[in-house]
């Protein structure tokens, strides 16, 4: 793969967006490049998903300036819990779809078809291309979506919640298979819960409450008073093999009666 | 043999079976994609709207009928995005004041303006009398567009029916697509009104399509399911309707809704079937001793 390119990909700058007449982010500034591994953390509400529509494209700012790249190629993963796993497609016809553009023939080619095992094959579900997604299992199904979204060869990947509703078995491989791609070249943002998940895996953390809260390396974000801005709740922050962990802080429970 | 035969001696059955065969196999067809992405309702609301128009076009312009009703129904598909994209309403609240007021309308111009009785109920039920070459052309010419749409936009209807965000996100216009569909949709309704009637045709949207997606879990085969399971409701549903001396729409629909009986209750068995048979081979559980 080519060397990243470390001018921005997408640019918001000052950008204020929201829903009808409801803004959910507030003048926010942030650079994204091809270099970025970054995880957007924040509590339910806080504005993660609409952060990620903006860098898509989406959304429109209601104020400020989303600039990108011309030849700027995205691709998106969605969270699994709005997928409609009883639509009949398998798992090849779901890869292809990232093939659509400008496509006019129903069928795919040979070609395609062989691109898209190739990826599926990279991600160790090839075996599975001719099933119903809805017989593959939550680390399967992530994988079905990653494939989908490298076969469109990004320079960006945007993922929404790519660790939730999965084990720790499947949170680490997911984590890592996104490590492995980003050294590989490409930039990769992601929205999650999982703060010590993101500690652990990710180089640099943006934190979202309606705004930027701060963004940076783990070890300059996770602090306890960033943590109460972003979250509204205290936490402790723990150090475990130099990574910061976070913990709840302790309230003991009242006894009844 | 003869039961099938001497209808085919009139030249109006004749007419009515081709109407309601190829209504029913593009009701069918078009339906796969209303059921995948829940539009069942627009469709029922789509169908109600257009019958203001086509009762005002009987009335000022009946040889017009397809291009006013169907220009109505457009009309009344983009009333809808409108409403439900600029207020808070949502779109089964905007399906709901749009279309129920044009109903509301068309049966108004009925009343109003004479001309009710037979037009007014093969409007609503469907009738397989009157149909004209032309309107066969028209059955026809929809056909070949909304084919030639699913072809030539196969790949995009697929990916906005299955995912619109990730679509929109990839590249898909997905509005453009989402219009064709609505245009096409509004199309089909206005060509198979008369014979399967306003407030039938949104059966028959969706009768098949489920039927299909009970049998396969391919796309491509529920499409081509879909399309065989509406065409034959529609050629059933004619004979039927012939010998029961009830409207052709509502017989239609009864044979829709018999096979889709039939087709639930072979899957539940098939399923039920299988658990048991996967239960067998399952390896016996643990027991604790005490």
């Amino acid at each position: 793969m080519a060397k990243p390119d470390v001018e921005p990909l997408v640019n918001l700058d000052d950008v204020s967006a929201g829903y009808q007449d409801v803004l959910v982010l507030h003048e926010v500034n942030l650079a994204v490049r091809q270099t970025d591994f970054t995880g957007v953390v924040g509590p339910s509400g806080a504005g993660k998903t609409t952060l990620l529509r903006l860098l898509l494209g989406m959304l429109d700012p209601v104020a400020g300036q989303r600039i990108t790249r011309p030849d700027l190629r995205v691709a998106y993963v969605p969270q699994l819990e709005t997928v409609d796993w009883n639509f009949p497609v398998t798992v090849m016809e779901c890869v292809l779809m990232a093939r659509t553009e400008h496509r006019v023939w129903p069928w795919s080619s040979r070609s395609e078809r062989q691109e898209a095992l190739a990826v599926l094959d990279q991600l160790g579900i090839a075996d599975l291309a001719e099933r119903h997604i809805r017989e593959l299992s939550g680390g399967q199904q992530q994988r079905m979506f990653l494939a989908r979204a490298l076969l469109r060869e990004p320079h960006l990947l945007l993922l929404d919640e790519p660790t939730s509703g999965v084990d720790v078995n499947t949170r680490h491989d997911v984590l890592h298979l996104l490590g492995d791609l980003h050294s590989h070249g490409m930039g990769i943002v992601l929205t999650t819960h999982d703060l010590n998940g993101m500690a652990a895996h990710l180089p640099h953390l943006v934190c979202v409450n309606g705004h930027i809260v701060a963004e940076g390396s783990p070890r300059d974000v996770i602090t306890p008073s960033v943590l109460e801005e972003t979250f509204g709740a205290r936490m402790e922050v723990l150090e475990h093999l130099g990574m910061p962990v976070v913990v709840d802080s302790a309230h003991p429970l009242r006894s009844v009666g | 043999m003869d039961a099938l035969i001497e209808p085919l001696s009139f030249a109006f059955f004749q007419k009515g079976l081709i109407v309601a065969t190829l209504s029913g196999a593009l009701l069918g067809f078009i339906g796969v994609y209303i059921v995948l992405r829940g539009m069942s309702y627009i469709g029922h609301g789509l169908s109600h709207a257009i019958f203001g128009g086509y009762a005002a076009m009987q009335l000022f312009a009946a040889q017009l009928y397809v291009l006013g009703a169907g220009l109505w129904g457009i009309a009344s598909a983009i009333a809808i995005t409108a409403v439900a994209r600029r207020s808070r309403l949502g779109a089964d609240a905007a399906i709901g004041v749009v279309t129920t007021a044009s109903l509301a309308l068309g049966v108004a111009l009925f009343s109003k303006f004479g001309s009710s009785g037979p037009a007014f109920d093969n409007a609503l039920f469907g009738s397989i009398l009157g149909i004209t070459n032309a309107q066969i052309v028209w059955l026809i010419a929809v056909m070949v567009f909304a084919g030639a749409v699913v072809f030539f936009r196969y790949r995009q209807l697929l990916f906005t029916t299955f995912d619109p965000d990730v679509a929109r996100a990839s590249g898909v216009n997905v509005a453009r697509v989402e219009g064709l569909l609505m245009v096409v949709l509004s199309l089909s309704i206005l060509v198979t009104l008369t014979v399967i009637g306003v407030t039938l045709v949104a059966a028959m949207l969706v009768i098949p399509a489920v039927v299909a997606r009970m049998l396969t879990d391919s796309f491509g085969r529920m499409l081509t399911l879909s399309t065989i399971v509406g065409s034959a409701c529609g050629l059933v549903g004619m004979y039927l309707s012939y010998y029961a001396g009830v409207p052709s729409g509502t017989m239609i629909v009864l044979v829709g809704a018999a096979v889709f009986l039939v087709v639930l209750g072979i899957t539940t068995l098939r399923r039920r079937s299988h658990r048991i048979i996967a239960d067998d081979h399952a390896p016996a559980r643990a027991t604790v001793k005490a």
